[in-house]
């Protein structure tokens, strides 16, 4: 009897045990789950201002741009308000997808504004202007890498969400899956890479 | 090998490679201690100094580096394309802008180096600006940048200034082995077989210094830093056309040693001979065809 006793005493340790561990676990798991989301969380938030930071800053070129080429080519008026117009679709754009289409229209803007400047061999000989046009061409890699940088983070974030067992519960944790920040220009082709 | 493992595989080289370089430093001033008969005092010295030296390499590996190298600061108006590109491949990287410097030399090559990515360090010469396109440079940069993304740079900074320091004193006494040795024969015997002892004891160490070397230059590194380097700029020909350009360079960089030799992209040296019997410990880059071949296969 005092055997038995026993033994019914440390199976019920065992189960508590069990119980004990298996809620331990639990709240680790939601704990690392709720710290790794939010981590990639704010990560995507800084690729985000970094994007904007760089669409504000080519927007910033633009108007010192227009001067320069309007002091060679006068009469050329057309591309100059396209070119006027697209950049205030940026500056006013809030949303993400609407920042991305008001980039592309003034990527195609500014791409006519160069073809009009070819026909100008003195502004070409500017170095205002090559200046400018160097600037530009870099930001538009800015904004390329940053928009790069942006989507590899959210890919990381949407996943990570995605799989099981996280999607059982990032609801109940107010996650929900983020966009890609989209662009019509041609999209450089993402490389395949394997490690040996 | 994928990055995190690269990265955590780095950081305990890089600690064990302290820890064997104070044990061979404090191992050689025993046996000498012992020889020569100062006893331990000698030993303790010695402890002291390695340890010291190799906390120097850890949090100034780069500063010291960056001295060998004689570079300066890179200006933003004077290198547009350095400063820029770097700007942007740490934009995609998702880690802060490292310091940039360049090295007045027409021999093409570049190095990063640092313990971690917030004290980064890119180095490039003039030549390799000059020499290179935007696209072209961006694949040298976005190397660069994965070694310090990987910790390639810090484990490389350690081994550098530690291996750095037993390689020049091992030349030196070889050295004075060599030429004075026979000289005054007679005057300063004792001298003459202490110096004989040292060279003895280095010379036995110098394979050991060699696989600390090759512990610390795998040539999966360069070949795990090609590929990040394809991923972050989406264009493995801009790396392919850099290299190719390299490998046409024929001229030797004058500003690396012995001990920064395994940081550059390229072997610095072209193969030549150089410090002797000690440059063939530094054959730490895969052959340039076969990074190339590589690249394009992506």
């Amino acid at each position: 009897m005092i055997l038995r006793n026993g033994y019914e005493r440390s199976d019920g340790m065992n189960i508590l045990w069990i119980l004990g561990g298996a809620a331990l676990l639990l709240v680790v798991y939601f704990w690392s789950l709720y710290n790794g989301l939010v981590s990639l969380k704010t990560q995507i938030e800084e690729a985000w201002s970094q994007i904007d930071i760089q669409l504000k800053r080519r927007a910033d070129l633009i108007p010192n741009l227009v001067n320069t080429v309007k002091g060679y080519a006068k009469h050329e008026k057309g591309v100059f308000t396209e070119v006027t117009k697209a950049r205030s679709a940026l500056m006013s754009a809030k949303k993400l997808d609407s920042k991305a289409e008001a980039n592309d229209m003034l990527t195609a803007a500014l791409g006519k504004l160069f073809a009009v400047a070819e026909a100008y061999p003195q502004l070409k000989a500017n170095e205002n202007f090559t200046q400018l046009q160097k600037e530009l061409s870099d930001t538009e890699d800015k904004v390329a890498y940053s928009r790069q940088y942006y989507n590899s983070v959210v890919n990381d974030y949407n996943i990570r969400i995605r799989t099981f067992p996280n999607t059982l519960f990032n609801e109940m944790m107010g996650f929900a899956e983020k966009e890609f920040f989209a662009a019509s220009e041609e999209e450089r082709k993402a490389v395949k890479v394997s490690f040996e | 090998m994928t990055i995190t493992s690269a990265i955590s595989a780095n950081v305990t080289k890089t600690y064990v490679i302290m820890a064997l370089f104070i044990a061979l430093v404090v191992l050689v001033a025993y046996v000498l201690g012992q020889a020569l008969g100062y006893g331990n005092g000698f030993m303790w010295f010695a402890v002291l100094l390695s340890v010291f030296s190799s906390f120097i390499s850890y949090y100034w590996g780069d500063s010291l580096i960056l001295t060998m190298s004689g570079a300066r600061p890179a200006d933003r108006k004077r290198d547009f394309d350095f400063f820029t590109v770097a700007e942007n491949l740490a934009i995609a990287a998702g880690i802060p802008k490292p310091r940039l410097y360049v090295i007045d030399d027409t021999a093409m090559n570049a190095f990063a180096t640092g313990r971690d990515p917030k004290h980064a360090v890119v180095v490039a010469t003039t030549g390799i600006l000059a020499t290179l396109e935007r696209r072209e440079l961006e694949g040298v940069i976005a190397h660069e940048l994965s070694h310090i993304k990987n910790f390639d740079t810090r484990l490389m900074a350690v081994v550098a200034v530690l291996v750095g320091t037993i390689a020049y004193m091992a030349d030196m006494f070889l050295r004075t082995l060599w030429w004075g040795g026979h000289r005054n024969r007679d005057e300063d015997r004792g001298l003459g077989s202490i110096m004989m002892l040292v060279g003895i004891v280095l010379a036995i160490l110098s394979p050991v210094v060699a696989s600390l070397i090759q512990l610390a230059a795998s040539r999966n590194r360069e070949y795990l830093a090609d590929a990040s380097a394809a991923m972050l700029t989406r264009y493995p020909e801009g790396l392919a056309r850099a290299l190719e350009k390299l490998g046409k360079d024929k001229e030797v960089l004058e500003a690396a040693t012995n001990a920064t030799a395994h940081l550059y992209i390229t072997n610095p040296f072209k193969g030549k001979e150089f410090g002797a019997w000690f440059a063939n410990l530094f054959n730490t880059h895969p052959p340039l065809p076969d990074r190339i071949k590589r690249l394009r296969a992506m």
